[in-house]
This record gives structure tokens, sequence and C-alpha cells, in this order.
């Protein structure tokens, strides 16, 4: 910018101040001044020459875009705008050209461009400046005072004074008396001086520790504040500092949730430590926890676990109990639903979903004998008495006679069986007992017992001649049939139906005959024919049973892990329900001679628990478990699905879902 | 039938709790009032055994408070002034509202007061009792004397607070009573034994606060006063018993002591333990308290004799009243504040706190030093090798002396060859020092292995003994043969362990419910702090086979 400082007219152009040059970059339309500026001081009427005003007064101009003209003079007539408005092009080369450009105006409201007087630049920059208008005006000027500060002879009014202002007031008089009074009563005392510090003396001077008040002895005292670790140092450790997944792991947390409240950093040197952004609010929540926060006395149980653990007598006290699997019968090709051992304890009979019942020999593993029965077996059971054995296929009862060991046993079971001689009269019965015949006879059927159900559990009394079958339904009172064989008689023994009914059992010793619906077992006495017991198991849902030969004790195994054991002397409630299985229970076992019981699993296992019984009636059972047998693979969720005991020896067969049989000893 | 019939809920337990709401209209209190008056008196809801009893059979959530304390509330005095104070607040209005300012100047020249004396004497019947309760007092104070004067709270409160503050510190000096100090990331922590009591308190950095919108501050107002009332009675007993004067005069900068008397030969005379004749179990207690006497008295000397100066970017106050109660001479420039008794130039200087990368002029005859070596020595309760806290060295991580390790619990390293140089071991010779390039690399290797080979077995000695505690406690895994147990005998331990373990397993599954609850509760919180010790392991040596591997690489650079 050229710099050209003279008096009056020159041809170059002058300073621009700064604040003007910057206007005009806002505005971006290349003016000097804005026109309101000007407007507001352009009534000196020299600057209006020819004195052409619009008289539409303030109004948006754009109201007058379409028209020709731009609005009305004091006469009336319309001014109208110029032929030609400028553009862009002109505007450059005007303001390139014109030398007068920088002091030229553009007037809104008659459209013309005004060249302003060099008093008019003048007065612009001065107001710039924040000056006054006027040249001549002095703003320093010396103050002359409005009233003149020498004290004057006369007064501006002479009115006299009035009387009242010489004699003392009696009001006042009257109240001033009446305070004098009442600082002469000592009604009215100095006011004390304030005291601004508290005083503080010997509280206890006399303390009296025995001085406790009623409600403390409710008093529980706060808990003091957590002591801090060292993950709280301000140069902690390197392994107290968070990774970067634990850092996002703890932002994500909710704030209650985390277990440090804050965030560990480190620091190279104190004077990099922060400001505790939470300080004020720690300390806030301090507070509301002091007041706010319900308090309890909890009893903290300080006890070494070990001293939880009951004091069991050893398990190698306990001895025989089967410990080790010894041998596994192969043979089956789907799950092994039901064994029976029979009673010399030389043969085993199982049933499996592969429509076959095999005859194992014990001691090798050896499978002697595989029939067809043409359905999925539920259960087998060896008659305790000869060598008849019994299996339930589906709705069929099969006695079938294994031929098996002594000839003498094969021959007097056929003879029983033959021995049979048909009553007079024919009675109608809830089964039909066939006799098997032809090849059927040769592979070892002895009688068919035709079912009007599916039958799910087969038992056989303690003497052999007596035989239950369980067909469980809900909706009739057929679900429980006794069979006797020498006579080839059935009968119902209910008239009503008490629930779905889950297993059945004979007393070893006692005519009474035990059933286990899906909650409850009951005892009934079949001589009497009448309930005699009715025990609670507090199970969900009942999945086997069984009775120890003495007859007093029972247990039962159920669905929801449970295995109670009832002492029947004792109470209809269990005297102890043992949850040492995982799953389901599938079946359990008393052993005849040892005081042993077992419980097979859905878990895969076999525990064997030592349950003994003692003649004195004031002593209660000893339940001590002492080995957990594994062996069986769990297949379809399914582990071991029974077991049962040899009857002389302490061994435990099991079957499972994995469709072998296997021995434990 | 004969007899009334037995209403529910009129007797037992519902009738010895009162909900707040019923409470305050017992009260006839505002909310505000109560709150108040539950803070200055110590009441607190409690937790009904049987919450739905106490509840009238509902299960909403209440907080109870016990009936008990509300009528004990009902015959406070203080009750009748908050009265008082609303009636004030209502003519004040009033005669504001008037315009009537001779009203207005004679009813602030009377408003009401009220003194909290007889509450603290009532809360606190003994003075050990009122002892035990001032770790928030303290941290309170300590928060409020930070407080800037901009209107949180009155401004006599914050010099109220301030001056009771600094009076608790010069007694800590004078009693020599500090004990253990931390600089954490909110503060620093100091603890004190007074009379027997172990009190800790915390105190902010100072910085301005950033005063958070979402804290009322007339629920901490409230609890500062009675802090403040508190906390001065304690004091001014605290220096009876220094048989000083209270209030004490010109204390603010923590230079002067109160009275250079009262310490030194009095006190040493006090301190000796009587002997009486005891034997056994008594005699060996005797012993370890002898002993503790002593440490205490060794700790109390800690930096007898030493002459600090701290440079002015170290915290002053919090500096000096540590170096203070130890026994050092403390000084710092004149231009930070009053106080300072000698110069920087002084040559009798043995130690100079700085927190600076490097000082530019360095008297030789001085320690440069970084402010935790204070803090750690005091921790240690010994002055530690100066070395590790030189200018410009990476300073060593600070422990928390608060954190007592039981077994199992994780133990950091420093922790442990702090122990070992407690016990008077000889420091372990760093592997940071022989970083210079003059030894060959392949000692050094060497010398790194050997290292890398004790630190490893001593790290697995401890997982050993740590998952020795595990096995024991919580699962029973079978028993490994070991070399020197290999053959029939070894076959024989297992076979034991594996018989032993089975017992056990068998005999938890016997346990009763309620018990096998509590016993899987304790199993698994032993368990998890276990895994917490084994992760905070792991994690310790993995940062320590980065560090080493760097290192090692910037020596391959290096030649």
């Amino acid at each position: 910018m050229e710099e050209k400082d003279d008096e009056g007219e020159s041809v170059c152009r002058p300073v621009q101040p700064e604040g003007l040059f910057m206007r005009v970059k806002k505005n971006s339309i290349p003016r000097c001044f804005s026109t309101r500026l000007l407007t507001r001081f352009s009534l000196s009427p020299s600057f209006l020459s020819q004195d052409i005003r619009n008289t539409v007064g303030n109004i948006p101009m754009e109201w007058y875009q379409d028209y020709p003209h731009i609005g009305y003079n004091l006469d009336g007539k319309k001014i109208f705008k110029p032929i030609r408005n400028k553009d862009e092009l002109d505007e450059f080369l005007d303001k390139m050209e014109n030398p007068d450009y920088w002091r030229t105006v553009h007037d809104k409201t008659t459209a013309s461009d005004i060249r302003l007087s060099d008093e008019q630049v003048d007065l612009v920059h001065r107001l710039q400046k924040g000056q006054f208008g006027d040249v001549n005006f002095n703003e320093y000027e010396p103050s002359v005072d409005f009233f003149t500060n020498e004290v004057m002879i006369h007064p501006v009014t002479n009115r006299p004074q009035d009387k009242r202002s010489f004699i003392p007031s009696l009001i006042e008089k009257e109240k001033v008396s009446k305070l004098v009074h009442a600082i002469k009563m000592g009604w009215i005392k100095p006011r004390k001086p304030k005291e601004t510090t508290p005083q503080y003396y010997d509280l206890w001077a006399k303390e009296d520790p025995n001085a406790i008040l009623g409600r403390h002895k409710m008093h529980v005292p706060a808990p003091k504040m957590r002591l801090p670790g060292h993950e709280e140092s301000y140069n902690p450790p390197p392994e107290y500092l968070l990774t970067e997944e634990e850092r996002m792991a703890w932002e994500q947390q909710d704030a209650e949730d985390r277990k440090l409240p804050f965030l560990p950093q480190k620091h190279s040197c104190l004077r990099a430590v922060p400001a505790f952004s939470r300080f004020i609010h720690e300390r806030f929540e301090r507070c509301l926890d002091l007041y706010l926060c319900p308090r309890q006395r909890k009893m903290r149980v300080n006890v070494n676990p070990e001293d939880l653990i009951p004091k069991l007598p050893k398990p190698k006290d306990l001895q025989p109990f089967p410990t080790t699997m010894s041998l596994v019968y192969i043979g089956h090709s789907s799950l092994v639903r039901s064994i029976s051992a029979s009673p010399t304890g030389q043969w085993l009979v199982s049933g499996s979903d592969d429509c076959t019942v095999r005859f194992w020999e014990v001691n090798t593993g050896r499978c002697m004998k595989t029939l067809e029965v043409g359905g999925a077996v539920k259960s087998v059971a060896w008659n305790p008495n000869p060598a008849v054995c019994l299996v339930a296929v589906e709705s069929t009862v099969l006695l079938l006679n294994p031929g098996l060991g002594d000839r003498l046993v094969v021959s007097s079971t056929d003879q029983l069986i033959t021995s049979y001689e048909p009553p007079e009269e024919d009675k109608e019965q809830a089964v039909t007992w066939a006799l098997s015949e032809g090849p059927e006879h040769d592979n070892g059927h002895r009688l068919t017992l035709t079912h009007p159900k599916a039958v799910k559990q087969v038992v056989w009394h303690g003497k052999g001649d007596y035989l239950a079958s369980v067909m469980p339904d809900n909706s009739s009172n057929l679900q429980v049939l006794i069979h006797q064989v020498s006579k080839r008689r059935t009968q119902n023994p209910f008239r009503k139906n008490k629930g779905l009914v889950q297993c059945v059992s004979f007393h070893p010793l006692r005519p009474y005959f035990f059933v286990a619906t899906q909650r409850y077992v009951r005892v009934y006495n079949l001589i009497k024919q009448e309930l005699t017991k009715k025990l609670m198991t507090n199970c969900k849902w009942i999945s086997s049973m069984a009775i120890h030969p003495g007859g007093d004790n029972l247990i039962c195994g159920s669905y929801d892990c449970r295995l109670a054991w009832f002492d029947l002397d004792l109470s209809t409630k269990p005297y102890k329900m043992l949850r040492h299985h995982k799953k389901a229970l599938r079946g359990v076992a008393y052993h005849k001679h040892y005081p042993l019981f077992a419980s097979g699993a859905d878990d895969g296992s076999v525990i064997i628990c030592h349950g003994m019984v003692y003649n004195d009636l004031l002593q209660n059972p000893l339940i001590v478990p002492v080995k957990v047998l594994k062996g069986h693979q769990i297949t379809h969720d399914l582990g071991v699905l029974d077991v049962t005991f040899h009857p002389t020896q302490p061994w435990v067969f099991s079957s499972g879902a994995d469709a072998t049989i296997r021995l434990f000893t | 039938m004969g007899g009334l019939q037995k209403k529910k809920y009129e007797r037992g337990s519902a009738t010895n709790y009162i909900t707040r709401n019923k409470a305050r209209k017992k009260l006839q209190l505002s909310l505000a009032d109560f709150r108040r008056l539950c803070i200055l008196k110590g009441i607190y809801p409690h937790e009904p055994k049987h919450k739905k009893k106490v509840n009238k059979g509902s299960t909403a959530p209440r907080t109870f408070y016990l009936l008990k304390d509300i009528r004990f509330l009902l015959h406070e005095p203080i009750v009748r002034k908050f009265r008082e104070y609303k009636v004030f607040v209502r003519k004040l209005r009033k005669a504001y509202g008037k315009a009537e300012w001779t009203a207005v100047e004679r009813l602030r020249d009377n408003k009401p007061g009220y003194k909290l004396d007889h509450i603290i004497k009532e809360r606190y019947p003994t003075f050990i009792d009122a002892l035990r309760d001032i770790d928030d007092a303290l941290s309170m104070c300590f928060l409020f004397s930070t407080f800037a004067r901009t209107g949180k709270c009155h401004v006599q409160t914050i010099t109220l607070c301030r001056r009771l503050t600094v009076e608790w510190m010069n007694y800590v000096v004078t009693s020599r009573s500090l004990r253990k100090v931390f600089i954490s990331i909110k503060g620093i922590y100091y603890q004190a034994e007074v009379l027997g009591q172990l009190i800790t308190w915390l105190v902010p950095y100072q910085f301005a606060h950033d005063h958070p919108t979402d804290v009322d501050y007339r629920v901490m107002a409230t609890f500062t006063e009675m802090y403040t009332t508190l906390f001065g009675f304690i004091n001014f007993r605290l220096y009876q018993t220094l048989n000083l004067v209270y209030p004490p005069k010109k204390l603010s900068a923590l230079s002067a002591s109160l009275a250079r008397v009262v310490a030194t030969a009095e006190e040493e005379e006090e301190n000796q333990l009587d002997q009486f004749p005891a034997d056994g179990e008594d005699l060996e207690n005797m012993e370890a308290r002898e002993k503790e006497q002593k440490e205490q008295e060794a700790q109390n000397r800690l930096f007898e004799g030493l002459k600090f100066f701290l440079n002015r970017e170290v915290p002053r106050e919090s500096l000096a009243f540590i170096l203070r109660c130890f026994g050092a001479e403390v000084s710092w420039d004149k231009s930070l504040c009053i106080g300072g008794t000698y110069n920087v130039t002084d040559e009798t200087i043995t130690h100079q706190i700085v927190d600076r990368p490097d000082i530019d002029k360095q008297y030789i005859n001085r320690y440069y030093i970084q402010p935790q070596w204070v803090f750690d020595s005091v921790n240690a309760k010994m002055r530690l090798p100066v070395e590790d806290y030189f200018l410009g060295v990476t300073l060593p991580p600070h422990l928390s002396p608060f954190v007592e390790e039981k077994d199992g619990d994780y133990v950091p390293p420093e922790k442990l060859k702090l122990m070992a140089l407690q016990r008077g071991e000889k420091h372990v010779q760093e592997e940071e020092e022989d970083d210079d390039d003059d030894d060959d690399d392949e000692e050094y290797n060497d010398e790194v292995d050997d290292e890398d080979l004790t630190e490893e077995k001593n790290l697995k000695k401890m997982e050993d003994q740590r998952s020795q505690g595990k096995t024991l406690a919580v699962k029973v895994t079978p028993g490994k043969v070991k070399p020197w147990e290999t053959g029939s005998v070894g076959n024989k331990v297992r076979l034991e362990k594996e018989e032993k373990a089975e017992e056990k397993r068998l005999a938890i599954m016997m346990m009763k419910k309620k018990e096998k609850y509590l016993y899987d509760k304790i199993m698994f919180g032993k368990k998890r702090t276990t895994r917490e010790a084994n992760k905070l392991a792991a994690k310790r040596k993995a940062h320590e086979d980065t560090s080493k591997a760097e290192k090692k690489q910037k020596k391959a650079k290096k030649q």
C-alpha cells in the first residue's frame, strides 16, 4: 500500500485505517463505507445538493426489485433506477480505475453512488476511532460548578424557624425515659460480644466408662475405610497395572460392579501425579454410608474348612466291599435295562433293548445263551428258589428255563411247570397264561403271560411262587398284578388307582407289599388287605426301590439325584437323604448278607455305601460311603441303568447304557 | 375360646423398628432437619433380621430405624434449636421484605446458634472411644482445609479446619507417633499410633478442587461441623497429655517444634518397660513386646541427625511433617513459605529432596534424592540405600505399607527384597548395574542366567508352596512319583496319598447341606485368591521377560 500523507486532495489512495479495511473484507463487497453509517450523518444540507429523497421510508428495498422505479421523491414523482445495473466486472473496473472509488458509497434508497466529501471522510474516520464527531468539541474542558462552593451571607429563604425545633419532643422523652427505666431495672443489658471461635475444654475430664446409654446396646460401629493396597500406589509394581483388555473391561463395567473403583496408574515421579478427580465424591459417599447405610451385625464364620468335614470310620475298616472292576460282559448291542443274578451266584441274566435276553457265567464272563424275545426287555428277575427265570417283554411276561447248571434243577423246574392241573371252573383272568411248545420250548420258553399293557417291572416273592408285575398307567386301577405260578392264577390287589406306580417289591420275611408311586411309597399288608404305612420320600419322582434283607429298612432312588433311606420303625420320613450322585438315580440295591448298598446313576458311577443296621432298636443305622466305582461310559445322557449284588460275594454288577455289564469285586 | 385374639405385627420385631417417614413425622421435623439430626447424633438405619416381618408382610424396600433411637431423639435439646432457627429465618425474611433494616440487624445479632459439646460427650463417653472414631474426622478436615474460599462452605469452617489439622500434625510431630505413610494416586495416607490407637487419614494433593455438582455440600458441612467440634476437644486433650497449652500459637509453617523440651529425656524414661517376673508364654510375650518397643524407638529416631532441604517442587508440608516426625531438621527456600531456618547454601545439609530430572548447582557433600526415599524409608523402618533414589534414576515401585500378606497371597518381589534387607541380609546385586560396557558379554550372560535361575527357583518355590496349600485344601490330584521315590516305596506312598484323597472325597459327600455350602464357599474364596495371586505372578514374569529382552537388544545394538 502506498502512503502519501498530504493535506488536501491527493490523487493516490490515502491511508485506509485498519478497521475499515477489515470491514471491506468481511462484506466481500468492494465498498469502503457502509451506507447505514452515512445515512445517519447525512443530514447536512450541503450533502444533498440535488435533494432526491426517497419517501418510501425504512423498508426492505427488495420490494422494489421488479419495478423500474425505486420509490417516490418529495413531489410524489417516481425515482427511477439507473438504466443498467453494475455487474461484477463494472465494479472491478470501477475499483481499478476510479480514484475516488474508496470514498464512493452506494445509496440503496436512491440507487445512486455518492462520492463523500473530505469532511465526511474525516468524520467517518473520527467516528471509527471512537472520537467525537465535532472537531471543535473539547472533552477536557475545565469543569464549572453549577452552584458556587462559597458560603453566601444571605440565606436562600428567610423563613423563621418553627418553635418545635427549639423545645424537646415529649414523645421522644417518653421513649427515652422508658428505656432508662428498663436499663435501671436491668431489663435491657448491653449486648455480649459474640464468640466467633469455638471454645474447647477438657470434655472428658470426668469420664465414666460405664456411662453407656441404653441405645448403645444395639450400637454397631461403622466399619473403617479400607486401607489402600499396592495397586493404589502412584508408582505400583508393574503387575498391578491393568493390561489393555483389562482396562477395556473395567471401562465397560458399571461403577458398582467394578472391583477397583479407580484405574491403577504409574507416574514416573511425584511431581507428575495429578489431583484425584473423585476425591470429594469418595468423601461424600463415605458420609452417605455413615448416616444412610443400614447396619447389621453379621457373624463372620471363622472356621477351618478341615473341621467341617465329618469324621467317618475309615473305609478300610469297613471292608469287604467291591473296589475294582474285574470283568466286563460284552455282547449286547443296545442298552442293558436290567440284570439279575441267580440265587447260587453262578449265573447272571440280562435284558436289553436289542430284544435279547442273555445268560452269562459270572466267573468267566462267557455268554452261555442268547434268547430272542421279540421286543425290548424291560426287566428280568431270577426266581429266588429254583432256576426259573422270568423276563418281562413289552406286553408279555415270559417264564424261561435257562437250562443251565445242574440237570436236576433243570428237570425239577420243568416238573414244577408241568405239574399244573387246571381247576374245574375256569375264571376270567386279567392275563392269559399260555404254555410254550415246539421250538420255543426247546429254547427254554415255558410260560407266556400276555398282559393288556406294557409291563415295566417284574419281581419275585422270596419264596419263588408269587410274582408281581407292574404296568404303569395313570388312568386305570390295573397297574399291579400278582401272579401265582403253581396255580397259574392272577389277581389285581388294588381297586383304586393311587397314582402312577413306579415299582413294587415284596417284603422279604413278612406278608407286606411295597408300592412306590411318583412321590410316595405305600406299604400294604397282604393278609389283612389294608394300607399300613405311607412313606413320604421328599423326592420328586421315584425311580427305584430296594428293601433291606432284614425288612426294616428301605432305600429309594429318585430322578432328582437323591437317595432316601427309610427306617420303617422310626418314621415315615426319610432317616437320611443322600445326594451323592450328580444325576438321576436309576437303580439301587441291597446286599443279601453284607451291610452294603449300591446306587447307580446317569453320571456313570456306582456308589457303594456301607449301611450297617443294628439289631438294637436304639441305635440308628450307620451309613458311610465307601467307594465310587466308575467304568461305564455315558451314552445318550444315560449311564448306569441297573445295579445288583452278587448273592453271596461282596461283588456288584452294573449294567449301563453303553451295552455292557460290569462286575466290580 | 377365651383370650383376646392375637393380632399380627403388634409385638416382636415389628414394633422395634420404625420407617424413616414415620420417624420424621414423630419428630415433626423436615427431611433436611431430620438428616442433620441423624448426622449429629450418629443415628443410622438398622437392617432388621427378618425384614418382611418388620415391614408388616410387605417386601417393599424401606429403611428402618430403631424405635429406641428415635425415642432417644425426641428429647434432644438441639431439636428446639432447629425450630428456633427456622423461626429466625422466617422473621428475617419478613424483615427484609418490609425493608426494616434495624429489625434485620437486631435479628442478625440474636441469631440462634447451638453447641454440640453435649452430643460429643454423649456419643463418645470416653476419650478412647472418640479417638477410635477420628479417622473420618481427620480426612474430612484435611479435605475442607484445602478448599478455596469460594462459597462452597463458610470461610470460618475452612480456617477452623486448617487450624485444627495443623494442631494435629504438630501433636503427631511432638509425640513422634507417625508409623506409616503411603503416596497413592488419591493423596497421601498417613497412619499414626496415638495412645495405642491406629489412626489413618488421607490428605489430598495440593490442587484446586474441581467441585462436582452431584455432591450435597450441606451434608458434608454438617459432618464437618460435628467433626470440628470433636476434633477440637480431642486436640485439647492430646495437648494436655503432652503438658502443653491449648490452643498453641504460631504453628502454620510446621517448622518450629511445640516444645523441644518435652521430647527426649523425659520420654525415654517413660518408655522403659518395667521388668516383671514371668515365665513360659508370658515371658515370650514380654520379650516380643520389648523387641517391638525397641524397634519402635529405633524407628522414631530414623532421621535423627540428618539435615534436609526441600526444593520448591516437592510437597513441602507433607514432607516437612514426615521428616520432623522422625527427628530430622527441615528447611526450605525463604521465598516459598515462612519458616525456613537455613538456606540451600548451608554446608551441613545432608540430604536435599529434589523432584526434577536434574539440578544445576550441586554440592558434593549432600545426597540429592527423590521424595519417595523418605516415604519408603519410613515404611521400611530403616534408611534405605540412597542409590536407587538419586536424581534421574527410575524409581523402584512404591509399595503400600498397609498390606499384610497371608500365606497364599501374592507378595511382590520388591517386598521380598525389602524383607531380606530388613533381616540384615546383603542387598542382592541388581542386574541394572552391570549395564556398563566394560564387562564382556559372556560373563554378563552367565550372570543373568544365574540370576534367572535363582529367581525362577524362588518363583517356583513360591508357587509350589502356594499350590501345595491349594492341593491340600481345594482338590485332590493324584500325587506324582518323584524321581527319588520310584519303585515300590514310591508306589506305596502314592497309593496312600490316593487313599487319603478318596477318603476325604467320600467324607465331603456325607457333609450336611449347610456345612457343605459353607465349605464350598470357603474353598471358592481360597481358590479365587490363589488364582489371583497366580495371575499377578504370571504378569510379573511376563513383564520381566519383556524388559530383559529389550535390555539384551539394546546391548546387542551397542556392540
